[in-house]
């Protein structure tokens, strides 16, 4: 007991290590592949990796870091939730208070925001990787899909959390933003035929996103809904679809050069 | 469905031992059956997620709003002095009341037709400007300056029983570039 490789070896056959990590483990090839699909964190990623996939050059890693950016924002926003309230009444002061008074509240903020810009920064680039590489060719066309209706996903959180400070700047964003809507044919009050189709600003696609037809509590409490629970969980959904279809459609791509 | 392909096996062996003819013909109407509980099953669960679908759009439209009311009472016309734009009910209710030069009075939208940011009067240039992207109105609505593409657009106006200005924001004038709202709508002036 007074040797640390014993104490080491005593927690080793403690029957809670056993229970958590299941079996012993060796540097040997089977046991670092059993790390990996033993693992649910790590079992989409695949066990070995070919040398051309880690070409930093050819992928940029941007994919990855992508990932890396929404779990911080996940992370962050999460703690965020706790000091803040979506109401109009409270929300801005509850930003000054995380700004101000909160412990570590301004790093948080600060991660939150600038992590939200790196993310919309690095998914273009991502895309614009997977463009000039040709990344998005048979077999990996329903992939590029996917990458898409993400990438709109990504601008739709970052737009609905553009509004939760209830500041001047996410108020007036969301004023034009959902003017836009109202102006879209068939489906706004301004848009062409809405007349014709008795669209008014209260039963058009507006009105359904701001609760009402001004932008006011309701549309505050949307996209705050929205921002923090609706749309990331059907981001995570489709991301692991995403990673789920890199390794199906033949791993990562890589140069075809290499092998 | 282990079970049933065991009964649907054992059926068919039944059959079999009384003739060929009457396997075939009994395997036949089991899977037209079959095929027939296929669809209905499918369309029930289509029909079902059509429904429900239909109901979470229906869901975000809500019944009730806890928004100022669209018809509003602004007072009496001897409150307002000629030539004079009353900015009091632009936060509630985003509408001014206007009373030009010649004493007639009427309600105009404080939104931009740009996007819709809400423009504000300056009283010493005797125009509206909007904050956002410069766009510049004269007192009657009509735009001059900016990116504005029509003038502002106009509410019903019109006296009340007890004698107060009403304002009927669900009857609109909407602005028609390049045109004096006054002239297009001559309804919307409101001469007492």
């Amino acid at each position: 007991m007074k040797n640390p490789t014993d104490i080491k070896e005593k927690v080793r056959k403690n029957l809670i290590w056993k229970s958590v990590f299941r079996r012993d483990y060796r540097n040997t090839v089977r046991d670092r592949a059993q790390a990996i699909f033993g693992n649910i964190f790590l079992h989409l990623h695949p066990v070995q990796v070919r040398e051309g996939a880690v070409k930093l050059r050819f992928t940029w890693g941007m994919g990855g870091i992508t990932f890396f950016a929404f779990i911080i924002l996940v992370i962050t926003g999460v703690v965020l939730m706790f000091y803040y309230h979506p109401s109009i009444d409270q929300a801005y002061s509850d930003i000054k208070d995380l700004e101000f008074q909160v412990p570590f509240g301004v790093i948080l903020r600060n991660l939150h925001r600038w992590g939200a810009h790196f993310m919309v920064i690095v998914v273009m680039i991502h895309m614009f990787r997977v463009f000039m590489t040709g990344s998005y060719k048979a077999p990996r066309q329903f992939n590029w899909g996917i990458g898409v209706i993400l990438l709109v996903l990504t601008f739709l959180l970052s737009f609905t959390g553009y509004l939760t400070p209830w500041d001047q700047l996410g108020f007036w964003a969301i004023t034009v933003g959902t003017n836009m809507g109202a102006a879209t044919p068939l489906l706004g009050y301004q848009g062409p035929f809405s007349e014709f189709l008795h669209i008014t600003p209260f039963n058009d696609v507006r009105f359904a996103l701001l609760g009402g037809s001004r932008v006011a509590d309701n549309a505050l409490l949307r996209a705050y809904i929205w921002h923090c629970v609706a749309i990331p969980l059907v981001s995570v959904i489709l991301m692991f679809v995403h990673f789920w279809r890199v390794r199906k459609d033949g791993g990562i791509s890589k140069p075809q050069t290499q092998k | 469905m282990q079970d049933d392909k065991e009964l649907m096996k054992g059926h068919h062996e039944e059959k079999a031992v009384h003739g060929t003819t009457h396997a075939a013909a009994g395997q036949a109407e089991s899977d037209s059956r079959r095929q027939f509980l296929n669809r209905v099953g499918w369309a029930s669960l289509a029909g079902f997620l059509a429904i429900n679908t239909a109901a979470f759009l229906r869901f975000f439209y809500p019944r009730v709003l806890f928004e100022p009311a669209s018809r509003f009472k602004v007072g009496f016309p001897a409150d307002y002095p000629p030539g004079t734009v009353n900015s009091q009910y632009q936060k509630e209710f985003g509408t001014w009341i206007i009373r030009l030069q010649d004493g007639s009075f009427f309600a105009m939208e404080s939104r931009c037709t740009h996007l819709g940011c809400t423009p504000s009067w300056m009283e010493a240039q005797k125009k509206f400007k909007c904050p956002c992207h410069g766009s510049g109105y004269y007192i009657t609505g009509l735009n001059f300056e900016g990116p504005a593409p029509r003038p502002m657009d106009r509410f019903k106006l019109s006296i009340a029983e007890d004698g107060q200005l009403q304002v009927d924001k669900t009857i609109k004038y909407p602005g028609i570039p390049g045109k004096e709202s006054g002239e297009v709508y001559p309804q919307s002036l409101l001469r007492v």
